[in-house]
């Protein structure tokens, strides 16, 4: 089977329809009787709702209805997904986030109110005349001035602006061991908020089944079932058997489609009062100011080193935006997703981060591809690089000084993470080579010749996916378990529907899971179905984020495979009237090993659903097996990406010369696949790095609110990759796999920045923030020079 | 005010009264049910709705139906042969270059409009080419390997 | 959108009566701002009408000293013309740079320049190639053409029929890209042509304008070092998210040597 099993680049099965725009998204979507959606949104990023008039849009041509958050009183509130606790042991803030604002608005974009028509420019037509009465307010914008205590807050019933303030580690310990430490490197950043931008805009329709009682969402996202659990149980309070959330072909996630929204509880709800469909979908300047952001950290990061270059301990202090709401996810984000990898792939011993997590005026920020991790590897791989400088260390130098060594795993973090596997050496030296390290200099001097200056960055990450077990995560206030779920139906004449927890919008499931049943079952690839995204389908599920999908989602598979062989083998051992303990399963076939008993995986198919020679006594008929995996612990994919960039002194532009990735996902199922997401994190990376920035101004109006100014990676912005893997197994799951998704978001940003930094070097810059945009080079060119 | 509309859409003529401000990729999903054209932005950016009009591709989202009363309209459903994929949406699948499919029914008609003017483009030209196109998912990686694979395979059939 | 009343003429003299007769008629050429415009309803009219029938508006012709490109030619027709870039390639070159090629295959010369958005390419190829613009009842020089951000000397119903260029001995254009939007922070068109040396640059401020420094400089030595060393005020200079006014003053002086080099490379 190595033509379509694991380690084969075996083309996508999904391509067939996409190739030929048979893809079917949400949008594509219309249902009989369906009416528009149109949500009137706050123009103010913090004001106070004195009245509003919806009286002449409810009397507009073509309104069905207009509802206001008077009509949705008995509605919940979005609910957050996990409660944070303080140092000081208090519990975060969770202020309410009602589905269309309540007497307040606390960011431009929050829904006010709703017209539902039977056209969507009808829809919008009447928006337009509802009068809202609004009294401005200041808006709540920087993080440093939120914090105290003369700063109006987003939310008056909380008093603060401050969510939590949350810490790990031992401050004296690590206090201690900065005073008495050789040398300190300091560097205070800034982690810019971004905005995801899937190409395709959300999109949610309701639908209601009045004499069945039955709700359908079809909605725009990575985890249907999720959606139905916050959705129904929390906001609409309907149970589950009578709640359908289905997400078809959803055309890009990267963290953004995780959260429940508003809309998704706008449209089921007023689909059930009107008794027809009611559809939204967003237009791309409502995604900018409505879809959840991405980072907005303001960090202050501190390493402390002994004579020889050796990590003695690390602080951090950082204030992250939170936005004006929680998002399903936000208050893990800067906490567990983040504290725990700031050991990198070192062997720091010490570690203490402090957050304050903050509430201000602009759209709620959430996990965005990498989520914290990138965060966390940005501010160690450049107070990495500013230490290596100050101790005229090379940057490959001071890393090999203080990786972990392949001998120490499991190695126990000092913020709580044990990893298991991994030779970081390993993956240094191959991208070292891949990159032509030793070659640089001679770069450097024809790029200077050529009036350029020539920089050339390392970046050593590490991220922790499959985030689990499930009882740990709850203890740190997860209101959910990680668990992943998988059905394997094998129907009577052998083909096989797998329907999993796990959401594609992109990864390739249908092809990647195929490949594993193709390999465990030994039959053919086209003979395997992978369903998905669709609660009324799929047992369970919790969805696709976090890199979590083939190391969370693809062992429940193997697991529910491993069921259907131990039947197998029952039915076999019946047929070839052999004991069940000399059954072996080989190839496709359950054999006598030493004998010429066989029969073929497809005739115990039959005979499972034909049992008329079968021990109907001791075993049920059918073959169908079911498993829920909840992981053991995280899986640590790491590697080591070398960036080398040339800037052009005169306009500041940066340009990516070259860019060597060199991952270790454990084993790699489909490689055509796996660098596939390599090559597309590393230009959300990149982006982040040199040209994506989510700006406000002091109003709190968004001022990258489209395409015209939030700038988005085109293909002439970025070079082709040079992308390989190396292997260290992963420990504590079947397939060994670790997971590849977020990789290349996480670990570029600090290689391209300390690429451009290398290059500025000779020009006296020492500090960017990102994104490193030509206006910003320029300017740190000039104050150099100027200083 | 309702005006009355005539085209050729993948060979197949079609009339239809529509809405004066009807844009012409909500005729082909919504009218036409031809939902491969998608809508990803409404700034004229994103070239998810890249369609041919008259053999020249143009962005549907930024013309409106009655614009193309009397043209020549291809969408990505009419690209391929039956059930044979055209070259380049083989190359595409061949190459990977595509994950969510969601900016790929665009950047195929792109493609092929760059072929169409240029049949041997270096990858600096692809790059280029592809200025009005955005995709989140594929870093443009194998985008761009996919259309020189499909312009060499168009090449040589 | 709004909703509005759809035309479509197949003359000028029908177009120039519809606008006439319309009570807030608006002309739609290639529609790449106007429709976007309407669709977030910042824009709406009485009446569209759509000048993508009237053949006479469209075409490209060199006489004499002249290349004439009708109004409702697009961008890539202009940068696929052998006539335009036999005559001036700088010409050619701005046009194959404005936006993608999707808009360029709809974008036309016409619609760009009545809209007169500061930071679009061809108000600096009117003024750099001492152009004239056409209309229904007047010709109009490029200079006075622009009256501002998006102003124009055009009066109601005034219909752009055409723009003729100067050919220059030779020319350049430089732009330095907004990085989302891909208008120009800064774009240069630099000619050497009959009536001297012209260096026009749009993106910079709130219209098209020349410096008149640089062009006496040149005039002396027509090299990119003549004017290395001259640096324009930011004082009145766009300034955005993107770039200050410094930053735009700093890039027209690189632009402009880059266009003076290129222009030579070619001369």
């Amino acid at each position: 089977m190595s033509g379509t099993g694991i380690g084969a680049s075996v083309r996508r099965k999904e391509d067939l329809r996409f190739v030929r725009g048979a893809g079917k998204y949400t949008d594509d979507m219309n249902l009989q009787g369906q009416a528009y959606a149109y949500i009137l949104r706050s123009p103010h990023a913090h004001a106070a709702i004195k009245s509003i008039d919806a009286s002449s849009a409810a009397s507009s041509d073509g309104v069905v209805a207009v509802y206001t958050s008077e009509d949705m009183a008995a509605v919940g509130g979005i609910p957050c997904g996990w409660q944070v606790h303080g140092k000081d042991g208090s519990p975060m803030h969770e202020p309410k986030h009602p589905a269309l604002a309540e007497g307040k608005v606390r960011h431009v974009g929050d829904p006010v109110a709703v017209v539902i028509a039977e056209s969507r420019e009808q829809a919008r037509d009447a928006a337009e005349m509802i009068d809202v009465d609004y009294d401005v307010l200041e808006a709540v914008l920087d993080m440093n001035q939120a914090i105290t205590d003369d700063s109006p807050n987003v939310h008056d019933d909380v008093g603060t602006n401050v969510c939590y303030d949350w810490a790990l580690g031992d401050p004296d310990v690590v206090n201690e061991a900065f005073s008495n430490a050789a040398h300190v490197a300091k560097l205070d950043l800034i982690n810019n908020r971004l905005i995801p931008n899937a190409i395709e805009p959300r999109c949610a329709i309701g639908d209601f089944d009045q004499a069945s009682g039955q709700y359908t969402l079809h909605t725009t996202s990575q985890n249907p079932h999720v959606i139905r659990l916050l959705m129904g149980a929390f906001v609409l309070g309907i149970p589950e058997h009578k709640l359908r959330v289905n997400a078809p072909d959803v055309g890009g996630g990267f963290g953004s489609k995780i959260y429940h929204y508003a809309e998704e509880a706008i449209v089921t709800w007023s689909a059930a009062q009107l008794n027809r469909p009611v559809k939204w979908t967003a237009d791309r300047s409502e995604s900018f100011i409505s879809d959840a952001h991405g980072r907005d950290h303001v960090t202050s990061v501190e390493l402390a080193l002994d004579e020889n270059g050796k990590f003695l301990a690390l602080r951090e202090s950082t204030l992250a935006n939170m936005g004006a709401y929680l998002s399903t996810f936000a208050p893990c984000i800067p906490t567990y997703l983040h504290a725990t990898l700031l050991a990198g792939q070192y062997s720091t011993p010490l570690v203490y981060c402090e957050i304050k997590a903050v509430f201000t005026n602009t759209v709620p920020v959430d996990a965005y591809r990498g989520a914290g991790r990138p965060e966390a590897t940005y501010l160690l791989e450049r107070i990495v690089q500013v230490a290596a400088d100050q101790m005229g260390l090379d940057p490959t130098e001071i890393r090999r000084r203080n990786f972990i060594q392949p001998d120490q795993f499991p190695y126990q973090t000092p913020v709580a993470l044990v990893y298991d596997t991994g030779d970081y050496e390993s993956s240094l030296n191959k991208a070292l080579e891949s990159s032509d390290y030793a070659g640089f200099a001679a770069r450097k001097e024809a790029s200077k010749a050529a009036g350029k200056l020539r920089g050339i960055g390392v970046s050593s990450y590490i991220e922790a996916c499959g985030i689990a077990p499930s009882n740990v995560v709850g203890s740190l206030g997860a209101r959910a378990g990680l668990y992943e779920a998988a059905t394997i139906r094998v129907n009577p004449t052998g083909s096989i529907s797998v329907l999993t927890g796990s959401h594609s919008h992109g990864q390739g499931h249908e092809t990647t899971f195929a490949q594993v049943v193709s390999e465990k079952l030994g039959v053919d690839i086209d003979s395997v179905e992978i369903v998905h995204g669709d609660t009324d389908k799929i047992p369970f599920g919790m969805g696709t984020y976090g890199s979590r999908s083939i190391a969370v989602g693809g062992t429940a598979i193997v697991n529910a495979l491993d069921k259907i062989i131990a039947k197998g083998k029952k039915i076999a051992a019946h047929l070839l009237e052999a004991s069940e303990s000399d059954i072996e399963f080989e190839n496709g076939s359950f054999v006598v090993p030493g004998t010429d008993k066989a029969k073929a995986f497809g005739e115990i198919a039959l005979t499972a659903y034909v049992p008329h020679q079968y021990p109907l006594e001791e075993l049920e008929p059918g073959l169908e097996e079911t498993a829920f995996y909840d992981p053991k612990n995280f899986t640590f994919p790491a590697g080591t990406y070398i960036c080398e960039v040339e800037v052009d002194p005169e306009t500041g532009v940066v340009d990516i010369a070259s860019f060597h990735a060199t991952d270790d996902f454990g084993t790699v199922i489909n490689p055509m696949i796996v660098e596939g997401q390599v090559h597309g994190g590393l230009v959300q990376g990149i982006g982040q790095a040199l040209l994506e920035s989510a700006a406000y101004d002091e109003n709190g109006q968004l001022l990258s609110g489209s395409y015209m100014d939030y700038t988005m990676p085109r293909a002439s912005d970025v070079p082709s990759f040079s992308v390989d893997t190396t292997v260290t197994v992963c420990g504590h799951n079947p397939l060994g796999v670790k997971g590849c998704g977020e990789a290349g978001a996480i670990g570029s940003p600090p290689a391209v920045i300390n690429a451009i930094l290398n290059a500025l070097a000779e020009v006296g810059v020492t500090n960017i923030d990102m994104p490193a945009t030509p206006h910003r080079v320029w300017q740190a060119i000039r104050n150099a020079q100027a200083s | 005010m309702t005006v009355s509309i005539s085209m050729t859409i993948n060979g197949s003529s079609v009339s239809a009264d529509v809405d004066a401000r009807t844009l012409l990729v909500d005729f082909l999903r919504v009218n036409q049910r031809l939902t491969g054209t998608h809508v990803g932005c409404d700034t004229s950016q994103c070239g998810a709705c890249v369609i041919h009009v008259n053999g020249k591709s143009v962005k549907s989202c930024t013309i409106l139906a009655a614009q193309a009363n009397g043209a020549d309209v291809t969408t990505i459903e009419g690209v391929a042969n039956g059930s044979e994929l055209h070259p380049m949406q083989e190359a595409f699948r061949e190459n990977h270059g595509l994950q969510c499919g969601f900016c790929t029914p665009g950047m195929i008609m792109s493609a092929l409009d760059l072929i169409n003017v240029n049949a041997d483009p270096s990858e600096q030209e692809v790059r280029e080419w592809l200025e009005g196109n955005l995709c989140r998912c594929t870093g443009y990686h194998n985008i761009v390997k996919s259309i020189q694979a499909g312009a060499k395979a168009m090449r040589e059939a | 959108m709004y909703s509005f009343d759809y035309k479509s003429p197949s003359s000028l003299s029908e177009a120039v009566a519809m606008l006439q007769s319309s009570d807030d008629g608006l002309l739609l050429a290639g529609g790449h701002t106007l429709l976007p415009t309407m669709k977030q309803r910042l824009a709406s009219a009485s009446d569209l009408i759509d000048l993508g029938g009237v053949s006479e508006l469209r075409g490209i012709s060199v006489s004499g000293d002249a290349v004439t490109v009708g109004a409702m030619t697009t961008h890539a027709e202009v940068a696929a013309s052998s006539d335009v870039r036999g005559a001036i390639s700088a010409l050619a070159d701005l046009a194959g740079g404005i936006g993608d090629p999707q808009v360029r295959n709809a974008g036309t010369i016409g619609g760009s320049i009545a809209n007169s958005d500061p930071s679009a390419d061809y108000p600096a190829a009117l003024v750099g190639l001492c152009a004239t613009v056409n209309t229904n009842s007047r010709s109009i020089a490029a200079e006075d053409f622009f009256t501002g951000m998006f102003e124009t000397a055009l009066a109601e119903n005034e219909i752009i029929t055409s723009v003729s260029f100067h050919i220059p001995k030779c020319a350049a254009y430089c732009k330095f890209p907004n990085p989302a939007s891909r208008y120009a922070i800064v774009g240069v068109m630099f000619a050497d042509c009959s009536h001297g040396m012209r260096v026009a640059v749009t993106g910079a401020g709130p219209s098209v304008f020349r410096v008149s420094e640089m062009e006496s400089a040149l005039a002396q030595s027509c090299a990119a070092s003549s004017i290395a060393d001259i640096s324009i005020s930011a004082d009145g200079l766009n300034s955005d998210i993107h770039a200050s006014a410094e930053y735009r003053a700093h890039l027209v002086t690189v632009m402009a040597k880059r266009a003076v080099e290129k222009a030579c490379a070619s001369c």
